[in-house]
């Protein structure tokens, strides 16, 4: 379903056209000892370079279990991943993951954690290294923080080091695990903003599960809605708004209402199973 | 200061109840040697180094001893907490030696090594290994996994992975089990060196078994005093520094403790 037609609203990218993600016939189950969980059953997806698309479902859904496959932590049991035309065999520094509950490391500092990666970058100084690290602190508006320590940042501030440090070693994907799940609605409608903003001048492709159907509406050019047991990828909505978006801006709410509709109507129908 | 001012304080009254119950002549000094006396002792054992002395020999096994159970210790409860083999041999022998005092390694100690530094060291390593082990077992469980997940997906692996991820990450249980890796070290010394005469050295232990023999009760008051002092002193110049760094990083104490 209009997989193919050319996203709107986007920035025209350079000669870069790096970050394109295919997903082709992917199933996953997981096996435990009461239990046989179909996790994913035949999905597949397109994500052109640049996109920024949404996954959203009710918990089940398979949806961080899809996450994890591209970013190639989890091998599927079924079909197959290309990212830029090359098969996902395992992590790449090329696909960066921004996790759920803030996976900043305790030990580090803020400027260490987002040097963590970019240490692994082959073929960078060290002077390079923590400019680069000051510059993506600087972007995400916390170089007064860089000498901080994880435990004295906000839940907020936490998430933003997660984004610099997804961002430093300049992957051509960032795969986004429910990272605002956990954010008070203000802190949350803050990064909103900020990541639209990042986003827009730094044109990477964005994969975002969400559950929260606003947010994935607010931030995508497509949302894809999956349903649970097995997890199905069912309906792709195109969002074609102007950006940058404001979340509570009417027009949202009338595409996000849709998404909604869609997801209860696949909900209940499971739910009466 | 207050906090010392009080600690002081402590001491003090805990000083003079000694002393009025050595005033008292209620024991004989052979049973309660007084304050004063095992202050002489102290002030003539430093004036003519024997103390000093033991100290020295007893300090060398000791960190000597410490060092290779941590030097084995550590890695075998890294590859435990990674493999099962590991976990099914040595892991369950661990578990089952950390429990046996190490003051029954010293029979064997002395067959197999006579009476030498090695016999000493060998009960010193036994009792310091199995303790680290399953602590740093324990600690490289206890890791989040996201935060291996995180530094997978940023290329870290094999070498790196372990240096950068799983030994920080899995600190706060290092440092207790290196604590606890060190506290039964001492143990093990001092019941080695209380039960076995070596003749190339003459530790602290050893002072306090002739204090016995010789019913000097202030030479084995005095020692003990000394034994509890560089365990303090241990404390604050090995341990205490890890713990503040722990404690500033992690924004807990309740883990470094």
């Amino acid at each position: 379903m209009a997989l193919d037609t050319p996203a709107i609203n986007t920035v025209p990218l350079g000669d870069e056209r790096l970050g394109e993600l295919l997903v082709e016939g992917v199933s996953k189950w997981f096996r435990t000892r009461r239990d046989n969980v179909h996790a994913l059953d035949d999905v597949s997806l397109h994500v052109r370079p640049g996109e920024f698309v949404s996954l959203v479902g009710p918990s089940g859904c398979g949806k961080s279990t899809l996450l994890d496959i591209v970013a190639g932590l989890t091998r599927p049991d079924a079909g197959r991943v290309e990212a830029d035309g090359v098969p996902v065999t395992g992590p790449e520094r090329h696909r960066l993951v921004m996790f759920q509950e803030s996976a900043l490391f305790p030990w580090l500092d803020a400027l260490g954690n987002v040097l963590f990666g970019l240490k692994l970058v082959p073929d960078l100084g060290r002077r390079q290294r923590v400019e680069t690290a000051m510059e993506h602190l600087r972007l995400v508006k916390l170089e007064r923080f860089a000498r901080a320590n994880v435990h004295e940042l906000s839940g907020g501030m936490r998430q933003r080091v997660a984004l610099a440090r997804a961002l430093a070693p300049d992957p051509r994907v960032l795969l986004m695990d429910e990272p605002f799940s956990a954010l008070d609605a203000l802190t949350r409608e803050q990064l909103y903003d900020d990541l639209q903003e990042i986003w827009r001048t730094r044109r990477k492709t964005i994969l975002l599960v969400t559950h929260n159907v606003r947010e994935a509406v607010c931030l995508a050019d497509r949302v894809v809605l999956f349903s649970p047991h097995p997890g199905q990828l069912r309906e792709v909505f195109d969002i074609p708004l102007p950006r940058p978006r404001d979340i509570n801006s009417a027009e949202l709410s009338g595409y996000a209402s849709r998404v909604t509709a869609a997801l209860k109507s696949y909900y209940t129908r499971d739910a009466m199973l | 200061m207050r906090r010392a001012l009080i600690a002081a304080l402590f001491f003090a009254v805990l000083v003079a109840a000694w002393q009025a119950m050595a005033w008292s002549g209620r024991w004989s000094p052979v049973l309660l040697p007084s304050p004063g006396s095992v202050a002489e002792y102290l002030l003539a054992a430093l004036a003519d180094g024997s103390l000093l002395e033991a100290t020295g020999v007893t300090l060398r096994r000791l960190l000597v001893g410490y060092a290779m159970g941590v030097a084995i210790g550590l890695p075998l409860g890294l590859l435990s907490s990674t493999w099962e083999v590991v976990e099914d041999t040595v892991g369950v022998l661990a578990l089952g030696l950390q429990t046996l005092p190490s003051v029954c390694w010293i029979p064997l100690a002395l067959l197999w090594f006579g009476q030498s530094e090695g016999a000493m060291l060998f009960v010193v390593v036994m009792g310091t290994t199995w303790s680290v082990m399953i602590a740093t077992d324990t600690g490289a469980r206890s890791i989040p996994t996201v935060y291996a997940r995180a530094a997978r997906t940023m290329g870290s692996a094999g070498f790196h992975r372990w240096t950068r991820v799983i030994l920080p990450a899995s600190l706060p249980f290092l440092v207790s089990g290196m604590k606890q890796g060190w506290a039964f070290a001492w143990r093990s010394l001092m019941a080695a060196e209380i039960y076995v005469t070596i003749l190339s050295g003459f530790g602290l232990g050893q002072l306090l078994h002739y204090g016995r023999e010789l019913n000097a009760m202030e030479q084995v008051v005095a020692v003990m005093l000394v034994i509890v002092l560089i365990g303090l002193l241990a404390d604050k110049v090995l341990f205490a520094p890890w713990e503040r760094f722990l404690h500033r990083r992690w924004g807990t104490d309740a883990r470094g403790a």
